[in-house]
C-alpha cells in the first residue's frame, strides 16, 4: 500500500539502524508518548534491534488506559439507563471500571454500541428519537475534532436527545508531568505524530527550551520511528535540544487550522484526572460554556458512584514509565486482555497489551 | 484510535452542508468526514482518525524523507572505496 510499504523497507530500515548505531556512544533513554507508536515499537521489534542504543519508556499514551476511573464508573452508569443508547470507540468497552465494565452492562441489558465515528452517533440519536444517545468522547488531540464536530452536527440538526460524556486529554502538559517528576529519566521524546497533525508543532517550543529536551515529531511506520530515534540520538550526541519535525508528510507547523478553529469553539481547556497517574493540570478538555446542554455529565445525575481501583493492578506505574509490562506479577497470569485488571491490558494501544501481542512466549532480554 | 493510516479518496459529496467522502484502504474503503480538509481532492491521500479526513499526505515530502534514508550511510561507503586503493598502496 502506498505510503506504508516503502515505510517498511528493509534495506532503508538497515541503513537507519547502522546510522543510530555509528552515532550512540551509550544508551539513550527516550519516551514516546502514543499507544500507536507503542505497539508499533513492539510488533516490529525496534526495541530489541536498537537495544543496545535505546531504552525505550512507554508515555502516557494510550487514550483509554488514562480515562479516570470516575468517568468509566460515571459512564457505566449511564449506560445502564434503559432510556440511553451509550456510544463509544470499541476500544472501551472491556476497559475495567471499579466493579464492572461495559460488555457486561451490554450483556445485562444496557445498550452499548461501538462506533467507527462520532457522527455516527448522531446518526443514531436521529434515527432513536425518542431514546438518548450519549457518545462517551475520549482520546487525545487526534479523536477531539471528530468529537467537536458531533457535537455542532447534533444542533444544526437539532436533536435534543444527544449529548457527550468528554474526557479528553492532551499531550504536552503529560509530556511536562512526566519531565516535571523528580525520578525523570527521559532523555528525548518522540512526538506523536497525528496529535501535530491537528495541534501543529509550536506547542512543544516552551518544553525544548524550559527542559533543554529534544522533541522530535515521528510517525508511525517502522522507518519512520528509526528516523525519529537517529535525529533524536543525533542532537543528543552533540548536546542540542531542538523541537524537528521528522514526519513532514502528515505534520505541517500550523498543524490542521480547520479543526483547531472547531476545537476552540467546542471545547475549554481543563484540568484533568489521568487514571494511574492522577490530576495533571490544564491537561484535558470539556464542553465550553456555550455547549453546556450537550453535557452528558449534568444532564445524567449518577450521584453515589464508589470508585475503587483494583489492588492488583499496577497500569499507574506502566503508564509512568516505571515498570516495564512483563515485570508486573500479573502478567499473563492473572491479567490477559480477555480477563484484563487494567486498561493498559485491554486498549489496542495499551502498553501491556503491545507485550502480551507480540512478546509473551518470547524470553525476556 | 490514534493509528490512521493513509487511504486514497475515491469519491467526495456533499452530506446536508458537511464534504463527505470515499476512502480506499487498498481494497477496504470507508466513508470519512473531509469538514477539516477543505482543499482535499479525489486522488488524495488522506489521514484518517475516527472518520474523520485531519491531512492529505504531502508526495514531496514523503519522497524527500525516502531520499534522506536512501542517503544514509553512502557518504561512508564513498569513504571507503575511496580509502582502500589508498591503504593497498601503504601496504605495498
Amino acid at each position: 500500500m502506498r505510503y506504508l510499504t516503502e515505510f517498511h523497507d528493509p534495506e532503508l530500515a538497515r541503513r537507519l539502524l547502522d546510522d543510530i548505531a555509528a552515532t550512540a556512544t551509550r544508551r539513550w533513554t527516550l519516551m514516546e508518548v502514543c499507544g500507536g507508536q507503542t505497539h508499533s515499537i513492539i510488533r516490529h521489534g525496534l526495541d530489541q534491534l536498537l537495544a543496545e542504543q535505546v531504552e525505550f519508556i512507554h508515555g502516557p499514551g494510550c487514550p483509554v488506559c488514562v480515562t479516570p476511573l470516575e468517568m468509566i464508573d460515571r459512564a457505566l452508569a449511564i449506560a445502564a439507563r434503559p432510556e440511553v443508547i451509550l456510544c463509544s470507540f470499541g476500544d472501551m468497552l472491556r476497559v475495567p471500571g471499579s466493579a464492572s465494565d461495559l460488555f457486561t452492562v451490554r450483556a445485562h441489558g444496557g445498550d452499548v454500541r461501538v462506533v467507527y465515528s462520532p457522527l455516527d452517533a448522531v446518526g443514531l440519536a436521529e434515527a432513536n428519537p425518542d431514546r438518548q444517545v450519549v457518545f462517551f468522547a475520549v482520546g487525545f488531540e487526534t479523536t477531539a475534532p471528530a468529537a467537536a464536530m458531533a457535537a455542532v452536527t447534533a444542533r444544526r440538526r437539532r436533536l435534543a436527545n444527544f449529548s457527550m460524556l468528554v474526557s479528553h486529554v492532551l499531550v504536552p502538559p503529560a509530556m511536562r508531568a512526566v519531565l516535571g517528576a523528580p525520578d525523570n529519566r527521559v532523555a528525548a521524546f518522540l512526538a506523536a505524530g497525528h496529535v501535530c497533525t491537528v495541534m501543529g508543532t509550536a506547542q512543544y517550543e516552551p518544553l525544548v527550551a524550559a527542559h533543554q529536551v529534544p522533541i522530535v515529531v515521528t510517525g508511525f511506520e517502522p522507518l519512520d520511528l528509526l528516523d525519529g530515534v537517529r535525529q533524536a540520538i543525533g542532537q543528543l550526541e552533540t548536546g542540542r535540544a531542538e523541537l524537528v519535525n521528522a514526519y513532514p508528510r502528515a505534520v505541517r507547523a500550523e498543524g490542521n487550522p480547520a479543526a483547531l478553529a472547531m476545537l476552540r469553539e467546542v471545547f475549554t481547556v481543563c484540568d484533568r484526572a489521568w487514571r494511574g497517574i492522577g490530576v495533571i493540570p490544564s491537561s484535558g478538555w470539556r464542553l465550553a460554556p456555550d455547549w453546556a446542554d450537550l453535557d452528558a455529565q449534568t444532564r445524567f445525575d449518577v450521584a453515589g458512584l464508589t470508585v475503587a481501583e483494583s489492588a492488583h493492578c499496577h497500569s499507574g506505574a506502566v503508564l509512568q514509565g516505571r515498570l516495564r509490562p512483563p515485570d508486573c506479577p500479573a502478567f499473563g497470569t492473572r491479567c490477559t486482555p480477555r480477563h484484563p485488571l487494567g486498561a493498559t491490558m485491554v486498549s489496542a494501544e495499551g502498553a501491556c497489551a503491545a507485550y502480551y501481542q507480540y512478546r509473551r512466549l518470547t524470553p525476556a532480554l | 484510535m490514534c493509528l490512521g493510516i493513509p487511504g486514497r479518496i475515491t469519491e467526495i459529496w456533499d452530506d446536508r452542508g458537511t464534504r463527505m467522502a470515499l476512502v480506499d484502504f487498498g481494497g477496504a474503503t470507508r466513508t470519512s468526514c473531509l469538514a477539516y480538509l477543505p482543499g482535499a481532492a479525489v486522488g488524495d491521500y488522506t489521514i484518517i482518525h475516527a472518520g474523520f479526513a485531519l491531512a492529505v499526505v504531502d508526495e514531496e515530502a514523503a519522497h524527500r524523507t525516502l531520499a534522506t534514508f536512501r542517503e544514509l550511510g553512502l557518504l561512508d561507503e564513498m569513504r571507503r572505496q575511496l580509502a582502500a586503493p589508498r591503504e593497498r598502496e601503504a601496504r605495498r
